[in-house]
């Protein structure tokens, strides 16, 4: 019951600490150049503050019942903090700092099924693989010093011309990127992680983290190494096309859901990188534009994922056979998201699709722009399947009617509303664009 | 007239539908709807003609433009011409006669009428949009509803057909798509305007890339052979409005793009690959008629005459004359209420006999003359004899083709015309074996049409007669937009 009135607070707490960062969007620099803010980065915040919100929202049975509750959303908050200055940092000291602070807490929050094995051991790999990736990083920024003498986000792009050791640099700081983003060949630890974490915790890591990296590596890529952009441009193709590939085949045979969207995220991570790779002001909104997007898509998902899960304790896209049966209003929910996913209209996820897709033609690599519409297609297969066991297959004993609580329901409504009107609303866009000049 | 009200209305109706308690009330606002539609559909066809009786000789009428995501230079623009008419016209006819025929779904009523207006609301969109990304927006809504019609309410192999069927359309759609994007930057427009970009030469190297990759996406949906595999399993395995709503409408959203967006803005590209156009879809007019004279099944004879039948459409395009492109544009009308019709009375005969094999029939004349009638109305329509729709379509096509003089056109328009010998033979087979011979015991007692299924049958066959005796203002009414795409070709300088 103490659980209970608390939730609520807390809840009612983060839906004002997302109002009030949308409202309060000012520029200014801090601490001598360490943290700079503008209203795009307000926003990006923004987002993020909105998928903690719906978080908590969505998982509310699953937090109500745990003795640490508190624990968990101060974890869950010390992570946010840490990607807010993340997102603000403006030298490479301030971005390590922040990207820790935005990490370990998450390692400890994915073990917090206690009395579950498979959750210790998805706590010790992310925290090994993010110790691994932290220490590249940290080499990465050694040899950046080394070859420009300062760390300072302002001052890099005036010192780079593209020597081989600072190419060498940039690797070694990308990789770090690309363990967080769960690019291949760094994806390796994701779907154990995913599948061993309480789903909150991987709702959040797949979302929040995944949105937070997508954002600094935007800063990185645009403003930092700008003048080294025929050499990123290059790496940012193949890493996309490989990450979309493997992404969608690993995802066609997963039968556990989490682990399902686990590859679901990292296909999806293919093409936030299709986008990227533009390097304009339209690769910049329309990154923006899909992340708050996939915020909804992924969230309603893992939503509904996790409803289902804590009731009956069934994860396996099997046993959603015939769930439209007793559970309408969650499978259209999850069909809404499944589709915004794999980019059909009318959902948003369409036009953040397209959009990412045409500001990565406006380099003029039609070859690249087929590997992506291709995997369009891929992906379309193993999301049908979901759908297709959700509302075609018989089940002699399909899943009884999922009782949700009223905070679970609202999030899954936001999402659901997100899903459909971010896409048609085109002021939404407009106003992401606005922010970007 | 203000063509935003054709798609506000079948969203309103689809609205509606959810708000419903039961199934009647269900199955009432969608008939009210699908009337509305008609209405609405009429209306545009009449306020179209008067302004052109009043002398507006623009090239797209009832223009509206709002913005939508400026930052891409994207509108919603609206505007109707000739074909476009047209094709709203026949789309209302199939919409108002697959409700008819669905009265009897018991399953999920209520999510099966929503579906299906929003099938009917993807393909007015798609029929009047000049923004060449709101046509794909409009072209790709409607793969949910199709998935979900032939996974949920199909019979046979139907979860197979769905994901065939959804897959294949998507690859059609990723194709459309690369080609949009490579004329939205090839052409320094940065537009996706059709009348902009129809108004601009696009280089023609860009041409030679991007008008394979949409005259294919494209080609998917109108059953472009090889690409034609989907047809038969998604038609045969989709419930009966489902099969009508595909074959009637969904197949002709390729067509249209086929002829109004790949041929239209880049008429270099239409003359480089235009013979290949005419072997392809020669190929898919025989190819889909001998493979009819092998089905045994009444949905697949159907389903695979449509390839065939469809084939004209892509064959008229191909032939780069006005006659044949006119005669496309006809036999895309006359195909969509023919084959609809056609698959309302083989879900009637179903609903009775519970087979659709041919040869497990026989004799139904003297149990359901009115069904067997219709049977008769629609397969001569189908072989082409005249004062049907079908002849005057094909006629056409052949026409239009026969203005070429040389060899190769010659010979393509000889093989497709043998193609309605063949058509001959494996309609007349198959409505003898159901109508004529003596009657099979157990079906002494089934029933004739009922109230829906008549008025159904009987506003499709009045489209099909209507079209078949007075040809003159369907062409009249598509004439002068074909008029317009051939101006735009004979501009081409020969090589």
């Amino acid at each position: 019951m103490k659980n209970e009135k608390l939730l609520s607070i807390i809840q009612f707490l983060l839906l004002g600490n997302f109002i009030v960062g949308f409202f309060f969007n000012q520029t200014g620099t801090l601490f001598g150049g360490l943290f700079t803010t503008n209203a795009l980065m307000a926003f990006e915040k923004s987002i993020l503050s909105l998928g903690v919100y719906l978080i908590s929202l969505l998982f509310s049975d699953w937090l109500k019942k745990s003795e640490h509750m508190p624990e968990f959303f101060i974890l869950m908050l010390a992570a946010l903090l840490g990607m807010f200055f993340m997102i603000s940092s403006g030298s490479l000291l301030m971005f390590f700092l922040s990207l820790e602070l935005s990490t370990i807490p998450v390692a400890a929050m994915a073990n917090f099924d206690l009395e579950k094995k498979i959750s210790s051991e998805a706590s010790m790999k992310m925290i090994l693989s993010s110790a691994f990736s932290s220490g590249i990083l940290l080499f990465g920024i050694s040899l950046i010093y080394g070859v420009t003498g300062t760390i300072n986000f302002a001052e890099i792009p005036t010192l780079l011309d593209g020597s081989p050791l600072q190419i060498l640099a940039f690797v070694f700081l990308f990789t770090a990127f690309a363990f967080k983003l769960s690019i291949v060949p760094f994806h390796l630890w994701t779907a154990d992680v995913y599948e061993g974490a309480p789903m909150a915790v991987t709702s959040f890591l797949s979302v929040i983290s995944k949105g937070s990296i997508a954002f600094i590596l935007l800063t990185t890529l645009y403003k930092v190494f700008a003048p080294m952009q025929e050499i990123w441009y290059n790496m940012v193709m193949l890493l996309s096309i490989i990450t979309m590939i493997v992404g969608n085949l690993f995802a066609l045979r997963q039968q556990n859901i989490k682990r399902f969207l686990a590859f679901s995220s990292i296909a999806q991570v293919g093409f936030i990188l299709v986008g990227l790779s533009s390097n304009s002001i339209q690769g910049t909104s329309s990154v923006v534009y899909f992340v708050l997007i996939y915020v909804f898509s992924n969230l309603a998902a893992f939503g509904v994922a996790g409803a289902i899960a804590q009731q009956t304790g069934k994860e396996r896209i099997d046993d959603f056979r015939g769930l439209y049966q007793h559970n309408p209003f969650i499978s259209w929910i999850l069909a809404l998201a499944l589709f915004s996913l794999a980019g059909i209209p009318p959902t948003a996820g369409f036009f953040g699709k397209l959009f990412l897709i045409t500001a990565g033609a406006s380099k003029g690599n039609y070859l690249f722009i087929i590997v992506a519409a291709l995997n369009l297609i891929i992906s379309l297969y193993y999301y049908l399947r979901v759908i297709r066991a959700v509302f075609m297959d018989k089940n002699e004993h399909p899943i009884e009617k999922i009782i949700l609580n009223p905070s679970a329901k609202l999030g899954m409504i936001i999402c659901g509303a997100g899903i459909v009107l971010v896409g048609l609303l085109s002021c939404i866009y407009d106003y992401i664009t606005a922010l970007t000049v | 007239m203000n063509l935003i009200l054709l798609i506000l209305l079948p969203l309103l109706t689809a609205v509606l539908i959810l708000l419903m308690r039961n199934s009647q009330q269900v199955k009432l606002t969608a008939l009210i709807g699908s009337v509305a539609q008609l209405a609405l559909a009429f209306a545009l066809l009449l306020a179209f003609r008067n302004e052109r009786v009043a002398g507006n000789e623009a090239q797209m009428l009832f223009e509206l433009q709002y913005n939508w995501f400026p930052a891409w230079n994207i509108s919603f623009h609206l505007g109707v011409d000739g074909i476009s008419v047209a094709m709203i016209l026949l789309t209302s006819f199939v919409v108002i006669a697959g409700v008819l025929v669905s009265w009897n779904v018991t399953k999920m009523t209520k999510e099966f009428f929503f579906l299906l207006i929003l099938l009917s609301l993807g393909a007015y969109g798609f029929f009047i949009s000049l923004d060449l990304f709101i046509l794909f927006f409009f072209l790709e809504i409607a793969v949910i509803p199709k998935y979900l019609l032939i996974g949920i309410w199909g019979s046979g192999k139907k979860e197979y057909a769905a994901n065939k069927l959804a897959l294949m359309l998507m690859g059609g759609s990723a194709l459309v798509l690369v080609g949009l994007l490579g004329v939205y930057f090839g052409s320094h427009q940065k537009s996706f305007d059709l009348i902009t970009l129809a108004n601009t030469h696009i280089p023609v190297e860009v041409q030679k890339i991007c008008f394979p990759l949409l005259f294919v996406g494209f080609g998917v949906f109108s059953a472009l052979f090889p690409f034609h595999t989907w047809v038969p399993d998604g038609h045969s395995s989709a419930p009966t409005a489902g099969s009508m709503f595909l074959a009637g409408i969904s197949m002709k959203l390729g067509g249209y793009g086929c002829l109004r967006v790949a041929t239209y803005i880049m008429p270099d590209g239409a003359k480089e690959y235009a013979n290949i156009i005419i072997v392809l879809s020669t190929i898919a007019i025989l190819y889909g008629a001998f493979a009819t004279m092998m089905q045994k099944d009444l949905k697949y004879i159907n389903a695979y005459s449509s390839v065939s039948h469809c084939g004209f459409v892509l064959l008229g395009i191909g032939m780069l004359t006005k006659t044949a492109m006119t005669g496309a544009v006809m036999q895309m009308v006359s195909h969509g209420l023919m084959t609809a019709l056609f698959f309302a009375v083989i879900g009637m005969i179903y609903e009775r006999t519970h087979t659709r094999q041919v040869n497990e029939m026989g004799g139904l004349l003297k149990v359901m003359p009115f069904i067997t009638t219709i049977l008769f109305i629609v397969g001569f329509c189908s072989l082409g004899l005249p004062g049907l729709s079908g002849f005057v379509a094909e006629m056409t096509v052949f026409m239009g083709s026969w203005q070429h003089p040389d060899p190769f056109h010659r010979i393509a328009t000889i093989a497709a015309c043998m193609s309605i010998v063949v058509t001959a033979v494996y309609i007349l087979r198959a409505i003898g074996q159901t109508a004529m011979g003596p009657l099979k015991e157990g079906y002494v007692n089934l029933s004739d049409a009922k109230w829906n299924e008549k008025i159904a049958a009987i506003i499709l066959i009045g489209g099909i007669i209507a079209i078949g005796v007075a040809p003159f203002w369907l062409n009249d009414l598509i004439g002068p937009a074909t008029q317009i795409i051939m101006n735009k070709l004979a501009a081409v300088q020969p090589k």
